[in-house]
């Protein structure tokens, strides 16, 4: 177990190329982050500028070609597959900018779903279900499939699968990126929330509004490496 | 995951694409299906080759002959006995069949008897054989379709014959309840009053009731160098003390007691037969079974299951063909799907596992589906088959045969072909990177 001084997350020296023939891409190249518990940092950047990379390195979903991840003291590039798994599904919450909810399965089925993977004992997953979704406002709609909610629900949906499982770090790409500004703002109120009672949140946004606005901290990110430009907020820094 | 959760997502999935996955499912029951018509029909024409041997008695019964009358059937066996003498060679006599008879598993052991005689019916004679019974050729197939009855006990002075005998002796008028005598040479102990000094001739009659005709003789006359006309219990033939073509080498032999030319041995269960026959070999004894026949038979019919397993796998492949289709299909379709479920925890195995589940419901759906359809076809290959044979004016038979352990292999063949099938396509989703799943639209 990590010792509550130890940060969130560390990134050292992160980098993630990609080859494509004798090309190699730099999606991420040398980056080196501190998060501590409990901050709501903004990952900024323009498109293409490594910043859901990062993220997907942060979360699991990927490997970093070198450098190390490490969340709550636990070192990514160390765990076999079956631990990465288990990672993603009881220490971290991934929030998407498409929602990503399975169009087959009703909210409360999607909600459900992680705790299946997670073999939570099937008779306390509908109490679990159910406080998820009353925690985003959605307890009326758990029925209903994701064609039939609005894409607000679906995000605030989203948001609820990523938390059944109770995660300490929640992850989110671009959550505001298919909604209109007001259902945005609420998406965001959700997530400032979620952040006051202790969940460390990392962000990635390209939106400077809604980074300063909600987050308490900014880490710009430009092609594949921090940058170091002087932020306006002065709420931002820039790291070594 | 737990099994139930993987069971009732797969089963999800399943749903989602009805059609598709119904159709593949056709497709393994179609290859089930000619595997388990082809296989039933060859495991239903061995059971009834077998059913007709067993059912004519061959295989309970060992034939015995002494070794100074017959060389040995076995070739090996009869090198390596060229050399002796056939002089001291043990006799068939009166101890050698009690000794027989104490074997395990004999059930009764009796002489072949089978002599010529003359027959009188209504003033008119002629010679024919007559051959000796047991009661238990009650059972031979001879008897299922014969006219009259079997003997009424195995001390009756009745006779069974054989359809063309009695159409010879009376080709219009009824036979049956009717007498008939048989005039015959009986061997008589001399005035020296013991068979080992010689014996006398003496002709003889005994008449018997006619009470049942067959169409051919009980047991296919197979142990036999005559075939028999009409057939008396076997215990009235040997006290009839009808002279056999033995009593002359037991007169020449000094001091030889009767003996047998050949006995009849009958095991409870043909399975007893080899022992039997065996023990009896160890006696000093040449034998012969059916069961050395039918090693030939078995060996054929092992190859035609061979052959029908080859033919209708050819079904079972094409239809794992359509499983990997398949479940490629579902991949590209739910790639994204696989995407999520690895980003929120899903491991590569829960995935692997929940494609092999699929795969595996497809396969026991298809098998089980399979099974009815194959019995089905068993079904109406057989009625075919005894529609043709009603016209042919034959009886009818079972050619086809669904055995329970058929049903169990054909499912579970299926089953593990579906899991082969889904080998490839379970890695592929397992493999799947969610990072290109969730990018992909």
């Amino acid at each position: 177990m990590a010792a509550p001084n130890q940060p969130a997350v560390l990134a050292a020296n992160v980098s993630r190329h990609h080859k494509m023939g004798a090309t190699v891409v730099r999606a991420l190249d040398g980056v080196s982050l501190e998060v501590a518990r409990g901050e709501f940092v903004a990952l900024l950047g323009s498109s293409g500028s490594g910043k859901s990379t990062l993220l997907n390195l942060i979360g699991g979903l990927d490997r970093p070609t070198s450098g190390t991840v490490t969340v709550m003291g636990r070192e990514l590039a160390q765990m076999a597959s079956g631990e990465l798994a288990a990672y993603r599904r009881n220490t971290v919450g991934m929030v998407f900018q498409a929602f990503n909810l399975v169009p087959t399965m009703t909210l409360a089925e999607n909600v459900e779903l992680p705790m299946r993977f997670a073999e939570v004992p099937r008779d306390e997953r509908g109490g679990l279900v159910r406080s998820a979704l009353a925690r985003v406002g959605l307890g009326e709609r758990a029925g209903h499939r994701p064609s039939e909610l609005s894409g607000g629900e679906q995000q605030r949906g989203s948001i609820a699968r990523a938390l059944v499982n109770q995660p300490v770090l929640l992850l989110a790409d671009e959550p505001t990126g298919n909604l209109d500004s007001r259902t945005g703002a609420e998406i965001m109120d959700l997530m400032k929330a979620l952040n006051r009672e202790g969940m460390t949140i990392v962000l990635v946004t390209h939106e400077r509004a809604i980074a300063d606005r909600y987050a308490t901290r900014h880490i710009f990110l430009s092609d594949g490496r921090l940058s170091d430009r002087p932020v306006l907020s002065g709420t931002a820094e820039v790291a070594p | 995951m737990m099994a139930y959760d993987m069971l009732e997502l797969a089963g999800r999935n399943l749903k989602e694409s009805k059609l598709r996955n119904m159709l593949t499912t056709a497709g393994i029951a179609v290859g089930v299906a000619s595997l388990v018509a082809l296989l039933s029909l060859g495991i239903g024409l061995q059971a009834w080759a077998n059913r007709n041997l067993n059912r004519s008695g061959i295989f309970e019964t060992v034939a015995v002959f002494s070794k100074r009358d017959f060389m040995s059937f076995d070739s090996d066996e009869r090198r390596s006995e060229k050399t002796k003498s056939n002089e001291n060679a043990q006799p068939l006599d009166a101890a050698a069949r009690n000794e027989i008879a104490k074997l395990p598993n004999v059930v009764e052991v009796y002489p072949e008897m089978r002599f010529q005689t003359e027959v009188v019916f209504e003033g008119h004679s002629q010679f024919s054989t007559v051959a000796g019974l047991p009661l238990s050729a009650r059972g031979s197939d001879a008897f299922d379709d014969a006219q009259g009855r079997f003997f009424s006990g195995p001390e009756a002075d009745e006779v069974v014959l054989q359809e063309d005998f009695a159409k010879r002796i009376s080709p219009n008028a009824p036979l049956l309840g009717k007498q008939v005598t048989l005039r015959y040479a009986e061997r008589s102990a001399t005035d020296a009053g013991t068979q080992e000094q010689g014996f006398t001739v003496l002709r003889r009659e005994k008449t018997f009731t006619i009470v049942g005709i067959v169409k051919q003789e009980p047991y296919g006359g197979w142990r036999n160098f005559a075939r028999g006309r009409l057939f008396i219990p076997v215990n009235v033939a040997e006290k009839m003390n009808v002279l056999q073509p033995s009593a002359l080498r037991d007169a020449v032999s000094a001091g030889a007691k009767p003996t047998y030319i050949s006995l009849l041995v009958r095991v409870g269960n043909p399975k007893d037969a080899q022992a039997v026959q065996e023990a009896i070999k160890k006696m000093g004894f040449t034998t012969w079974s059916a069961l050395d026949a039918s090693k030939g038979m078995r060996r054929f019919f092992l190859a035609l299951d061979l052959f029908l397993i080859i033919f209708g796998s050819l079904g079972v492949a094409v239809a794992s063909l359509g499983i990997i289709n398949t479940l490629v299909m579902a991949i590209l379709e739910r790639r994204r799907e696989i995407g999520i479920m690895k980003a929120i925890g899903a491991s590569d195995a829960d995935v692997k596992r929940l494609f092999f589940a699929e795969a595996a419901a497809m396969g026991l759906a298809g098998g089980a589906f399979g099974v009815a359809l194959g019995w089905a076809i068993g079904r109406v290959i057989n009625l075919g088959t005894n529609w043709w044979f009603a016209r042919q004016d034959l009886p009818p038979e079972n050619f086809w045969l669904v055995p329970w352990w058929l049903v169990a292999a054909a499912i579970v063949m299926a089953v593990i072909v579906s899991l082969v099938s889904g080998l490839y396509p379970a890695a592929r989703a397992a493999k799947l990177d969610p990072v290109q799943a969730l990018r992909y639209e």
